[in-house]
């Protein structure tokens, strides 16, 4: 049997070693390294809920970083003190302003006030298809930037809005990273998620066959808005600082590009894009204040990380259309299914698992010469 | 037998080009219905509309006493007009089986609320659709491609996972669009005895375009025959076959002085 396909390996892999990390970055919470755990899951939660719209609706938005902006404002509204707000949002009414909510209300609340705007200009956006819809969403990120660039009394203009208390633990981000992406997940795996993979193959057969098109695109964007309201509201409070131009169209072209790298096909490919996204930026990034390298001193590489992140996008893009988890769901399928939290106590488990491990290096061996034989076979 | 499909006058313009003109016909509960004519005709475009793929510019159509002229696909569908295509229009990514559940999950019951959080009647019925999925497989005879991808299917078993499909979403008019078309005449006479018993086992009314003349004459009980977006003659496969204008339409006319 594959190592893959072992439930009691797959708990260890998927379930296991990822809990004791989180565990020990909430020990840790404030260092450096917790931060990009946090940001981790926070992206986890905007790619998957992009993969969506544009991995199984085949719609292509690019409007995420808009809904994520009106979350993490209406989040700041909801959270700062009555003090807070008459400096920075005197234009607030009465009610509003001495109204602070519990954060997971907040982020409740967020969500579907981005759920809300997906409403209003999706009637209109959702009609277009392919490129017009993306440039479409781009707009909205352009209206949101300038609404809250140019409203003083309400956002605090461009200088942004400070003090967001720092409720953003390890606990919280991913609780509901991990709700959205069983949410998703089994909605994908229903009647709605295959709606939805019909109408991405083949919209004329999936409408006559029952499938009502608009109010499959139109549910589609609003879930995944809501998410991403929430993203935003848990990305204002981990930074404490937001304005304008953390939302604009770099940040929903990252949110894209991860999607692309990891598999837009794949809710899998969401996590893996985003660990991806998330730490090797982080690791690259001594390279732009220079390092020493086998004893050279390298010199100060200003958009190094970027590059590289540009040439590997191409290269994917070339290489793996579909990204690298293509239409695989191992990661979620391990999540959650229920075989793989059974297999902590059923000792066939433990068995397969110690052979699988221990043939393993035979096994590669041969697959390595099958592969090495087959190749000189064809040269031949 | 009860009027199932009544169709008034139907046309459709595509700007100047008058695809089909005055379309009138009348299929009655539990029949088999040819449609035939040249390349061209008018034949698809009729399915097309009777479908709600396209809206006609002129005429109505009424399904079971409602009229369903300005209704859209989805809910013509759920209605119980089921249509396949000309060009095949599988889902391709999906295996064979989830083809079918397509089809099979159109008049499903339990929310996506229900679905979240995996309820029994959830379960109950996706195992329901599961069944009646691979049930429809085997009618058709092609269970044995249930686990693989639509599109790496040969061309008659994708073209008979097509009628498996809409046979899934309990259908009670079929309009099948050149269901023989790139079969081998062996494929096509099994396709033939087919089509005969799915309209026994569910009391179908089956409306089909074919250019296979050995299917048409072999299955239908009443034709009809269009060239240039008009009907040209209906009536008995007999009668048909006899009409001196379906000769002329489809072999030319003699020129007399010559």
């Amino acid at each position: 049997m594959r190592l893959r396909d072992n439930h009691l390996f797959r708990l260890i892999i998927f379930v296991i070693l990822p809990l004791i990390g989180l565990i020990v970055t909430s020990m840790n919470s404030g260092s450096y390294y917790s931060g990009l755990v946090h940001l981790f899951g926070i992206n986890i939660i905007l790619v998957a809920s992009l993969n969506l719209v544009n991995g199984y609706s085949g719609m292509f938005s690019m409007g995420h970083a808009a809904f994520m902006a009106i979350g993490a404002y209406a989040s700041a509204m909801l959270t700062l003190t009555a003090d807070q707000k008459v400096f920075l949002m005197p234009a607030l009414p009465d009610w509003l302003m001495h109204l602070t909510l519990p954060f997971p209300v907040t982020l409740l609340v967020a969500g579907v006030l981005a759920s809300v705007t997906a409403l209003l200009i999706g009637f209109p956006v959702l009609r277009f298809k392919g490129h017009y819809l993306s440039v479409a969403t781009i707009g909205l990120i352009v209206i949101v930037r300038a609404v809250l660039d140019n409203e003083d009394q309400i956002t605090n203009g461009a200088r942004g809005v400070t003090g967001l208390p720092d409720y953003a633990s390890t606990g919280i981000i991913f609780s509901v990273a991990i709700l959205c992406l069983f949410v998703l997940y089994r909605l994908i795996h229903s009647s709605y998620g295959r709606g939805l993979i019909a109408m991405r193959d083949d919209w004329t057969a999936a409408q006559t066959l029952g499938v009502n098109l608009t109010t499959k695109k139109l549910s589609a964007f609003l879930i995944s808005a809501f998410m991403a309201g929430m993203a935003g509201g848990l990305w204002g409070h981990m930074q404490s600082v937001i304005s304008g131009k953390f939302f604009y169209i770099d940040t929903s072209f990252k949110i894209v590009e991860t999607s692309i790298i990891g598999g837009m096909f794949s809710l899998s490919g969401a996590i893996v894009g985003s660990a991806l996204m998330t730490f090797i930026p982080e690791l690259l990034a001594p390279l732009e204040t220079g390092i020493t390298l086998f004893g050279v001193q390298l010199p100060e590489l200003y958009g190094a990380s970027n590059m590289i992140l540009a040439a590997a996008l191409i290269l994917i893009i070339i290489f793996r259309r579909q990204g690298i988890m293509g239409y695989s769901e191992i990661i979620t399928d391990s999540l959650f299914s229920r075989e793989t939290y059974l297999s902590l106590f059923r000792p066939d488990q433990y068995s397969s698992l110690a052979k699988a491990i221990v043939t393993l290096p035979v096994r590669s061996w041969q697959s390595l010469k099958a592969r090495w034989v087959g190749q000189k076979h064809k040269s031949l | 037998m009860a009027e199932l499909l009544k169709v008034n006058n139907l046309s459709m313009h595509f700007r100047g080009l008058k695809a089909v003109q005055d379309f009138s016909a009348s299929l009655a509960e539990h029949g088999i219905y040819g449609l035939i004519g040249t390349n061209g005709a008018g034949k698809t475009t009729v399915i097309n509309m009777l479908s709600g793929v396209l809206k006609p510019t002129a005429g109505t159509i009424e399904f079971a006493g409602r009229d369903i002229t300005a209704m859209r696909p989805d809910r013509i569908a759920r209605l119980g007009i089921l249509r396949t295509y000309q060009n095949l229009r599988l889902f391709r990514r999906m295996t064979a089986l989830e083809n079918v559940i397509i089809g099979a999950q159109m008049h499903h019951s339990y929310s996506d609320v229900d679905a979240v959080l995996t309820l029994p009647c959830f379960r109950v019925e996706e195992d329901e659709m599961r069944r009646v999925a691979r049930e429809m497989l085997a009618l058709m005879g092609i269970e044995r491609y249930a686990d693989e991808r639509a599109n790496s299917l040969p061309y008659g078993a994708q073209r008979k996972l097509e009628i498996a499909r809409i046979l899934a979403a309990r259908p009670r008019l079929l309009l099948l669009d050149e269901p023989a078309a790139g079969m081998n005449p062996q494929e096509s006479a099994e396709l033939v005895e087919i089509i005969r018993r799915i309209r026994e086992t569910f009391g179908l009314t089956i409306l089909l375009i074919e250019h296979d003349m050995k299917v048409v004459m072999g299955l239908t009980e009443y034709i009809y025959v269009m060239a240039t977006g008009q009907i040209i003659a209906e009536g008995k496969p007999d009668e048909v076959r006899k009409d001196q204008k379906v000769i002329t339409a489809y072999l030319g006319r003699k020129r007399r002085d010559a």
